[in-house]
């Protein structure tokens, strides 16, 4: 582990944090690949599950080393995590072993009983994901029949009593004009609304160029999320919009690595959910010495907890504010890590995006989409093949008749 | 935020909350409320941990060596952990 340096004085929290603690705050643990939706912008590329997938006694093992390293909460998702078989197990044994649990769910198992259940625990939370204040905007980028899945599992929730939930929105261009009613819809159900950034990362990479908000609804969010405060969740996620000016709630700085990082379903550990890619790859808690030995001592990590370069950005009056964006936003676009983000407030990144090569982005790994397309799928037509000439007294036999002995001439005794 | 904090009474803290310790002082978590926060120096983990076996926060302050001239401060910050129910009233021994 990286020591930070020795001061007499205290640090800001910021500053130790950016030199990174023995065990993270908290994570994220995608638990499977598999998944009944094909979200457009899905960070994780998630469809189909991976064999290599870690087992519930694997998963156990990862629970009882959180524990010892006093992980107090992990942010479950995936994929869809409630598709797994021993995913209501699981639930049980982290909490059970003082791991909270918060997770990400579509709402497809949340139904009334399952809520009550939920209801019942203290230790857990969950986040339904909705990406639309209307099934036409949510369905878009979720898919036909995912906001009524979401609603309804929203509803189940509300009457078992769960107070709190939270509603996970990504912005995109389409919902930005939304957050009113998104606003009205958490109240409604006295959830809690939670959005986050639109990151180029996995399938995201493919629809960024159309979804990420312009930088007029950038300043519009911005505002939005300052009149608000913390009533509305982010994740932290929009720390790179403090370059407008007054930093939002919360922890304005990439905990990827130093606070914070990803466990994938076949248990490689990324430096943050959004960078999933062999340049973040940290280790796998398979290896020897587990999650714990990854954590405190991957070189990768070790990196990231070294004081790091603004580059280009140092000049800039917002850097202290902004910090340079988002890291895994700056990779999958094809810019400098010490540059700017992307979606720098003060259009750097859109100027650095102009003379970027586009084809020189790197690509997200591990594609586990569903492998169907939306094409024609190609039939042969043929003849049927002829049947045995009925026999005298005896219908023809086709595919359907229901007779057990259809076609069958007891043997001569 | 109240800043009204009854140095005087007994504290301690909640039986849902569970500390690790940190080089910047610790974290805090509520497992019912599902709230972090951070404890910013060494010092005021000391008073937290105390808290139950001294018979006041004031009491707990002096035995971590808190000079009166920071008292404020900490009592601020024990508002702060008893608002967000980090920390509760138990009966004086």
């Amino acid at each position: 582990m990286t020591a930070a340096p020795v001061t007499t004085g205290p640090m800001p929290l910021i500053e130790q944090f950016s030199y990174g603690l023995d065990a993270p705050i908290c994570l994220t643990w995608e638990l499977t690949y598999a998944c009944n939706l094909s979200c457009v912008h899905c960070l994780s590329s998630s469809g189909r599950r991976d064999p290599r997938e870690l087992s519930t006694a694997e998963c156990r093992a990862v629970i009882d080393e959180l524990q010892r390293m006093q992980v107090f909460y992990v942010n479950i998702g995936g994929g869809e995590p409630t598709v797994r078989p021993d995913f209501w197990d699981l639930l049980d044994y982290a909490t059970g072993h003082d791991v909270g649990v918060k997770f990400s769910t579509n709402g497809i198992k949340i139904t009334p009983g399952v809520a009550q259940r939920l209801a019942a625990s203290d230790y857990v939370d969950v986040q339904i994901s909705l990406d639309g204040a209307t099934a036409a905007v949510n369905d878009a980028v979720r898919g036909p029949g995912s906001y009524d899945t979401a609603l309804r599992a929203m509803r189940n929730l509300a009457d078992a009593g769960f107070a709190g939930f939270k509603i996970s929105v990504v912005m995109t261009r389409h919902n930005v004009g939304q957050l009113d009613e998104f606003k009205a819809l958490a109240d409604g159900f006295g959830a809690q609304l939670r959005l986050t950034r639109l990151r180029p990362s996995g399938r995201g990479a493919d629809v960024w160029d159309e979804l990420h908000l312009t930088a007029g609804q950038q300043r519009q969010l911005y505002d939005w999320l300052v009149a608000h405060g913390s009533s509305v969740l982010t994740g932290d996620s929009f720390f790179h919009l403090s370059g407008y000016g007054a930093a939002l709630p919360g922890l304005n700085l990439c905990g990827a690595g130093r606070v914070v990082c990803l466990i994938d379903p076949v248990g490689d550990v990324y430096a943050c959910p959004f960078a999933i890619h062999p340049s973040f790859l940290a280790g796998n808690v398979r290896d020897r010495g587990g999650f714990a030995r990854v954590w405190r001592e991957s070189e990768l990590f070790g990196g990231l907890r070294q004081p790091q370069s603004g580059g280009a950005c140092e000049s800039c009056s917002a850097y202290g504010a902004c910090r340079g964006g988002c890291m895994a936003a700056k990779f999958f676009t094809g810019l400098p890590l010490d540059g700017p983000d992307p979606e720098c407030v003060h259009g750097h990144g859109e100027r650095a995006l102009a003379t970027a090569d586009p084809k020189a982005a790197p690509r997200p790994a591990g594609d586990h989409s569903h492998r169907t397309r939306r094409a024609p799928v190609p039939l042969e037509l043929s003849r049927r093949r002829p049947v045995e000439p009925a026999r005298a007294g005896h219908p023809p036999v086709s595919a359907c008749n229901p007779d057990p002995l259809a076609g069958f001439t007891p043997p001569a005794r | 935020m109240s800043t009204d904090f009854d140095l005087d009474g007994a504290w301690r803290l909640a039986p849902q909350v569970q500390v690790r310790p940190e080089r910047f002082g610790a974290l805090l978590y509520h497992f019912g409320t599902r709230q972090l926060s951070f404890l910013k120096s060494p010092a005021l983990l000391t008073v937290i941990s105390s808290l139950a076996a001294q018979p006041s926060a004031r009491a707990a302050c002096r035995a971590a060596d808190v000079p009166d001239a920071e008292l404020p401060g900490y009592r601020r910050a024990l508002a702060t952990l008893a608002a967000s129910q980090m920390i509760c009233r138990r009966e004086p021994a």
